[in-house]
């Protein structure tokens, strides 16, 4: 087990270079230059901007560049803003724990209701209930966020007036309670739908029948035997499911007004702040890697017959 | 085990968000209750929609609209414009000059910078001089190119002779003298931008400290900025200006979309918007009744022919006139764009000083004198021509309108040419790669008819991207510049705009308007020549 979380650690060095390089090769082959952008349609100095590139180091070539970025974020540095000039680790400080508090959020709704309706439906397969939670979920799925996220804001907020139409700066949990309900319901409707299969299919399975034959109260047939062995599939979606989370959901952090994550990408995207842009993903990749190196040694936890040397 | 361990887990983390979500609950019925109450926002203070600012908050290195508001409510340079665009004093006593060469500028008395040491003539020479430096790099270094000894502090090349240009003297405290490096009877108004404040002796001690917390001389005093969130800044009681605030402060807040800002308007927790969004725009007037503000500014959009493309190379200007006369500018800035544009009778917007009724027709719809011009002109190469703009700012609608006008009303094959975003867009302009026409647009600096002839249309003017290039033309904008008086230059400019018509150096198309709002907890909201509001007027109900 030692060995293979260590082999799995060292595994990620080379996907973590390997995409970052390519996120700070994208950066660099789009067109536009943003120090030039920043004079705007006034005029521009060609003096002035060569000075600025070359402070900026944004006059070497890629490699070169590459190379001091490397340097740079094994020492901690994250880089510098071309525009604003502050360090790039206090914009990913200021949004990424709002991002985080708001996917958590996200994921524990995700799970807690995902996982019921799924069980709730999985146990009565084919039944009038279970048709009706299909019918539910069907709806979640194809309703794109930014449909669903409007109507909330509009019931709730505006005809309602249960909650404000945006999060405020602060960004506590209450506000966060719509986007992160809006956030979650397309991951439920996958959530339920897997669970109610593999729940549906184990319940015919022998060790079931077994563990019904041994007498053993229902709640404990259902809790541990039935649950530990479906939730595989599920787990496999949750993990992936949290890294997409945190990568920010643009459109809904637009909606609701949300300072997170997928605003500081795309605001850094337009811009041109490659060190920004880089930073952040490097970060999402990274969250990515933890999360599937996670769901494979629950794997072992679930199902005892999945060993890894 | 395992499995059950695991299992206390996920029953640990439910609790713990259910105890969230309830605390959640209680929040949002406290704020409803309450709809008016800005959440954070001290008594007296109002709030706008100004995101964050592009860049440290130093006056010379901000030419965006956001980091402006900020700098104007924090800093005063020596003179402001009113509502008509006449020059107010505001730190200046008198701006007086003889020859339109030297100009002595004499200093209010008893200023102070927010940390209480003294405005004097050697806080604005030191302060310009370092702007003008190009070891640093300021965005509006250029603005000071027409004071003597600039070229000393700012080379094409290399590192600055001096540090200090020659032109600028102190007199005494609070006198000094500016010698330019030829006459330019309008410097006076481009003193007014607010590139031109003083700074305090603070800031040389550790400029990027002060960009993020700067300390200046202005109406409002700096109080925080919370990055990306918001700003700060509550009123100077010992503010001795003309425009001393009549509220307590302001919060310049940062909004993902003008969509989230205007829900927060309609839900009172935003006192004024800049820009109501297009999902929004058809029922804003509804929403806020006489809270509308719906004015024009001085700014022109227009469509500027690239002259070195194969389209307009030698091209006749009557081919561009006919173009302009094509274009249904009436219709288009009703129905595309919503009423948010009005349709330019000039190449200079009302609202500047020296802005006049052109005689002529060359702005009126009229397709079949539209065609025949461009016939007469000899048309255009292959008969099509191509609009370039940049995809992220909206303007793809209107340009797909334009074209069609231009197509039904001249027969002249028209295609918007979209590059991604502005990035992109001003590349292409600067590499001289814009295909035959590129959508251009320009915002008053000062408000004189000067300011949108010669940035614009000289042959050396570094925004005049089209490479329009005539000797007539720039020796009427010289004449203007010579000309000894303020008004004979005004005048002089007048002509050099008629001239301007019969070259077509670009097209016209419409003044933009603001199109914001405000809130019921707020009054006297009103904008400036730039469409910006005037925020220290506003005051608190």
């Amino acid at each position: 087990m030692g060995r293979y979380v260590a082999r799995r650690l060292l595994q990620m060095i080379p996907v973590f270079l390997g995409s970052t390089m390519l996120v700070f090769a994208m950066m660099y082959v789009l067109p536009g230059d943003p120090v030039r952008a920043l004079a705007g349609e006034q005029t521009v100095d060609p003096a002035q901007i060569a000075a600025m590139k070359k402070d900026l180091g944004l006059d070497l070539p890629f490699w070169h560049q590459y190379w001091n970025y490397l340097v740079g974020l094994f020492q901690g540095d994250f880089g510098t803003e071309i525009a604003s000039g502050r360090p790039v680790s206090e914009t990913i400080a200021d949004a990424f724990p709002i991002t985080i508090r708001l996917a958590l959020f996200a994921f524990v709704f995700t799970v807690l209701v995902g996982i019921s309706i799924g069980v709730f439906a999985g146990l009565k397969a084919d039944t009038l209930r279970d048709r009706g939670l299909l019918v539910l979920t069907l709806l979640l799925i194809s309703v794109p966020s930014f449909v669903l996220g409007f109507l909330a804001q509009y019931f709730f907020a505006h005809q309602l007036g249960w909650v404000d139409p945006n999060v405020s700066a602060e960004a506590n949990w209450g506000e966060l309670l719509l986007p992160a309900v809006v956030l979650g319901s397309l991951s439920l409707a996958y959530v339920a739908r897997l669970t109610r299969t593999s729940i549906a299919e184990n319940l015919r399975a022998d060790y079931m029948r077994t563990a019904v034959a041994k007498g053993l109260p229902r709640r404990r047939v259902i809790g541990v035997h039935l649950m530990r062995n479906s939730m595989i599939p599920v787990v496999t979606f949750l993990g992936t499911d949290l890294g997409a989370l945190l990568g920010g959901a643009v459109v809904t952090e637009g909606i609701f007004n949300v300072q997170g994550v997928g605003r500081a990408v795309f605001g850094a995207l337009q811009h041109r702040e490659g060190a920004t842009v880089v930073g952040i993903v490097t970060l999402i990749v990274i969250v990515y890697l933890v999360t599937s190196l996670l769901v494979d040694l629950l794997y072992a936890v679930l199902d005892p017959r999945i060993r890894y040397a | 085990m395992r499995g059950a361990k695991s299992a206390k887990w996920v029953a640990g983390a439910a609790i713990i968000a259910l105890a969230a979500t309830a605390c959640g609950g209680g929040d949002g019925d406290d704020s409803s209750n309450s709809a008016s109450k800005e959440k954070g926002k001290p008594a007296g203070y109002v709030s706008v929609d100004v995101g964050e600012p592009q860049k440290p908050l130093i006056p010379a290195d901000t030419n965006e609209q956001l980091g402006s508001y900020v700098i104007q409510a924090v800093f005063t340079q020596l003179l402001e414009f009113d509502g008509e665009g006449n020059i107010v004093y505001t730190n200046a006593e008198s701006v007086t000059t003889e020859d339109s060469k030297t100009w002595t500028v004499k200093l209010k008395p008893g200023w102070k910078f927010h940390d209480g040491t003294p405005v004097t003539a050697e806080s604005y020479i030191k302060a310009w001089n370092w702007y003008a430096n190009i070891k640093n790099n300021q965005q509006n270094a250029f603005w000071f190119e027409d004071i003597k000894g600039y070229a000393d502090v700012h080379p094409e090349k290399g590192d600055p002779k001096s540090e200090e240009m020659s032109g600028l003297k102190a007199v005494d405290d609070t006198t000094f003298t500016i010698e330019l490096d030829k006459p330019v009877p309008y410097f006076e108004y481009k003193l007014g931008y607010y590139t031109f404040a003083p700074l305090p002796e603070v800031f040389y001690k550790d400029t990027k400290a002060f960009g993020q917390a700067p300390v200046g001389n202005g109406p409002y005093i700096f109080e925080k900025w919370d990055h990306k969130k918001l700003i700060q800044v509550k009123a100077n009681p010992d503010y001795q200006g003309p425009n001393k605030a009549k509220n307590k402060g302001i919060l310049f807040k940062n909004y993902a979309t003008v969509e989230a800002a205007y829900q927060d308007l309609i839900s009172g927790n935003l006192d004024m918007i800049r820009q109501v969004g297009p999902k929004d725009l058809p029922k804003y007037k509804q929403d806020l009744g006489d809270r509308v503000i719906d004015e024009p500014y001085a700014a022109v959009q227009s469509l500027v022919p690239t002259f070195y493309s194969k389209t307009f190379k030698d091209i006749d200007p009557k081919v561009i006139q006919g173009l302009s006369m094509g274009i249904d500018r009436d219709t288009i800035t009703k129905t595309v764009l919503n009423g948010t544009r009005e349709p330019a009778k000039s190449f200079t917007p009302p609202g500047v000083a020296g802005n006049q009724q052109l005689d002529t027709d060359v702005f009126t719809f009229d397709p079949a004198k539209a065609k025949a011009l461009v016939k007469e002109g000899g048309g255009v190469p292959d008969n099509k021509i191509w609009i370039q703009y940049n995809a992220d700012g909206g303007h793809k609608e209107w340009v797909t309108a334009v074209c069609e006008s231009i197509r039904n009303s001249t027969g002249v094959d028209c295609i918007p040419d979209a590059k991604p975003d502005f990035q992109t867009d001003l590349e292409a302009r600067d590499n001289d790669q814009v295909k035959s026409m590129y959508r251009g647009g320009w915002v008053a600096d000062y408000p004189l008819n000067v300011n949108f002839m010669r940035e614009l249309y000289g042959t050396t003017a570094e925004a005049n991207n089209g490479r329009f290039s005539d000797k007539e033309v720039d020796a009427a904008f010289k004449k203007g510049d010579n000309a000894p008086s303020l008004d004979e230059s005004i005048k002089a400019y007048q002509e050099a705009e008629k001239l301007v018509l019969d070259k077509m150096p670009a097209i016209p198309l419409w003044e933009y308007k603001i199109n914001g709002g405000y809130g019921k907890s707020v009054d006297n909201v009103a904008i400036d020549f730039r469409g910006d509001y005037v925020m220290t007027d506003v005051t608190v109900k």
